[in-house]
């Protein structure tokens, strides 16, 4: 086991050294900077201090290795569109923001998603059936900003029960944003629940259990459901990490100032420090989420096997 | 008893042997015409595709735009889908943009399976420090949300059609690689190959006639499903303003400026949104049923 965590833990340092060096030399290699000559005319002794001030005079392999050594101290520089904070002040207001919405998105996406999907286990081939079917195929295929705009025109438009957008200020904003995002890892919730179920109900243990008696209700929730669940976390566990990150299009939506939406306006401010530290950050969190679940399997089922 | 039901079988042989040999092509079309659900969404398709190919036939000068003040609703003064943000015919716009998402969907996959194959028939067939390579670079493309790193191409390479198609075919690689390398890695063991390595077929022969029928069908299936996430993820960037530039039409482009005037102007965000859910529900259904079609072993 530590052996495999440390194996791991080298694999993403190694993955993380790969992705700094792309993203530096990528970003090195915008055009554009502050002494090109025909747009940024400088006296040359100006240029030459300017250049020296900010250790661009020296050669890229140094200038790499000075950023690392910074951003490995917890120092990416400041933000170009916000220059009284520092990167790590930004990431350090918009981050909780985004945890807090993929947090709460995960708990009741996943917990409709798996009650749903024992409704339409035990009721096969009902309406209900059909019809949680067809939300759960909604939300895996449509795109989630497409389903924040049609209920931001039912609900915020046309009904006017819940607030447009935004956050902090009304408990109501985090309805809309929720169900768009949570929509599509309820989908997989539901359909996995219920062929999972569906599976478990032919089993032996489940034809003993009734045939000595048992309520249908303590036969569901005593005996099915424990043995369904299993391969329900080792599916849905991967998406987990998508959902804290992946806000950026609902972010955008309903004007959620988190990461997401921050990203976004990095890259459309070409706010280079900014998105530099993002990738990085997003790099190892990424990482270590995935590792994290990963080792989550072997508590929740003892027969996999870390490898 | 056994006696009858071998009769049975000796009279039903006839029929069968009279047909002609029946292939894996010939057996996947046949359960695929069967999918009600897939059948229904490939017509859908179809007809997206016609209208992508013909997108300037049924919509001339998408770009003609009336003056700002006389943005219309659906069905006044003779448009019938209303107008957009500045005055433009929404229809055409509608129709030019399942072009520019069919061209993006299908150019991405094209792209992708152009170096996913490479790349994965080149770490499974030789293996060694090749394979190596390509799983490092596999593992760089994955350590990042696919979305982020195509964001981060963007802001790097500009938008515009031709990088944005070329940045999400940059992440849709990734899997088509790793399909191919699996699909190798298993089949060379398979007996099948092992007969033909000793009946003495030629590797370049056993490659192409033995490993890469067998390595298709998973690609072919792959590469379908790869297309609506292409088509969603152009929607997406563009959404955001960091897609598709004016004035070539966008159906994420035309979502986006709709914002602007959602409590008024509702028809400029929910015709797209419409269409992409349309667009993106049938491409599934058809690489759905192209699946059970192919690969029936996979359904349950």
């Amino acid at each position: 086991m530590v052996a495999y965590v440390a194996q791991r833990l080298a694999g993403l340092a190694f993955v993380f050294i790969l992705v700094s060096i792309v993203a530096f030399l990528l970003m090195h290699a915008t055009p554009g900077g502050p002494s090109d000559e025909p747009n940024m005319p400088l006296p040359p002794a100006a240029k030459e201090n300017i250049l020296r001030k900010c250790g661009l005079d020296q050669p890229l392999h140094i200038q790499y290795i000075n950023y690392m050594a910074n951003a490995l101290r917890g120092d990416f520089g400041y933000s170009f569109s916000s220059p009284t904070e520092t990167v790590a002040q930004v990431i350090g207001r918009t981050w909780p923001i985004s945890i807090t919405l993929g947090g709460i998105t995960v708990v009741v996406a996943l917990g409709s998603g798996i009650l749903l999907g024992i409704l339409a286990a035990i009721q096969q081939n009902s309406i209900l059936d059909y019809v949680v079917t067809f939300i759960a195929t909604l939300g895996l295929t449509v795109p989630n900003f497409v389903i924040a705009l049609w209920l931001i025109l039912v609900f915020a438009v046309e009904l006017r029960w819940l607030p447009l957008g935004g956050w902090g200020d009304d408990w109501r904003q985090i309805i809309m944003p929720m169900i768009a995002l949570g929509l599509g890892p309820m989908g997989i919730a539901t359909r996995y629940t219920r062929a999972s179920l569906v599976d478990v109900f032919t089993a032996d243990y489940i034809r003993t259990a009734r045939a000595k008696g048992l309520a249908e209700r303590m036969v569901v929730m005593r005996h099915a459901i424990k043995n369904a669940l299993i391969p329900i976390i080792t599916v849905l566990g991967p998406r987990i990490p998508d959902l804290i990150t992946g806000t950026i299009f609902v972010e955008t939506m309903f004007r959620v100032p988190g990461l997401g939406k921050f990203f976004v306006e990095s890259v459309l401010d070409r706010d280079y420090p900014m998105i530099m530290a993002l990738m990085l950050l997003i790099a190892v969190l990424w990482g270590l989420v995935y590792l994290i679940t990963d080792l989550l399997y072997t508590v929740i089922d003892p027969r996999v096997k870390l490898t | 008893m056994s006696a009858i039901v071998s009769d049975k079988a000796v009279t039903a042989v006839d029929p069968i042997i009279s047909r002609p040999p029946s292939n894996l092509w010939r057996d996947a079309a046949i359960r695929f015409s069967k999918n009600k659900l897939a059948m229904g969404a490939l017509i859908v398709v179809g007809v997206l595709v016609f209208i992508g190919i013909f997108a300037d036939v049924l919509a001339p000068q998408p770009n003609f735009a009336r003056p700002i003040d006389a943005r219309k609703f659906p069905g006044e003064a003779g448009y019938i889908l209303g107008t957009d943000d500045v005055g433009r015919d929404m229809l055409k716009r509608l129709i030019h943009g399942v072009r520019t998402s069919l061209i993006v969907g299908i150019s991405v996959q094209a792209i992708a399976l152009v170096i996913g194959a490479t790349l994965g028939l080149g770490a499974g067939f030789l293996g060694g420090w090749v394979d190596f390579f390509v799983m490092r670079i596999v593992e760089l493309f994955t350590a990042i949300p696919q979305l982020l790193f195509a964001l981060f191409l963007i802001s790097i390479f500009g938008g515009g059609l031709f990088n944005v198609i070329l940045a999400i075919a940059l992440i849709g690689w990734v899997d088509i690689c790793r399909l191919t390398r699996a699909q190798l890695f298993s089949l060379r063991e398979k007996e099948f190959i092992e007969a033909a390595r000793a009946l003495g077929i030629p590797p370049f022969q056993i490659a192409w006639r033995h490993l890469l029928p067998n390595a298709l069908t998973p690609l072919i299936i792959a590469v379908t499903l790869g297309v609506p996430t292409a088509i969603f993820t152009e929607a997406g960037l563009s959404f955001l303003g960091l897609g598709i530039n004016e004035p070539t039409a966008s159906l994420g482009k035309m979502v986006g400026a709709s914002f602007a005037y959602i409590r008024v102007y509702w028809h400029m965000g929910l015709l797209p949104t419409l269409l992409i859910a349309l667009i993106m529900l049938s491409f599934s259904f058809v690489g759905d049923g192209l699946r059970d079609a192919l690969d029936p072993r996979l359904r349950k």
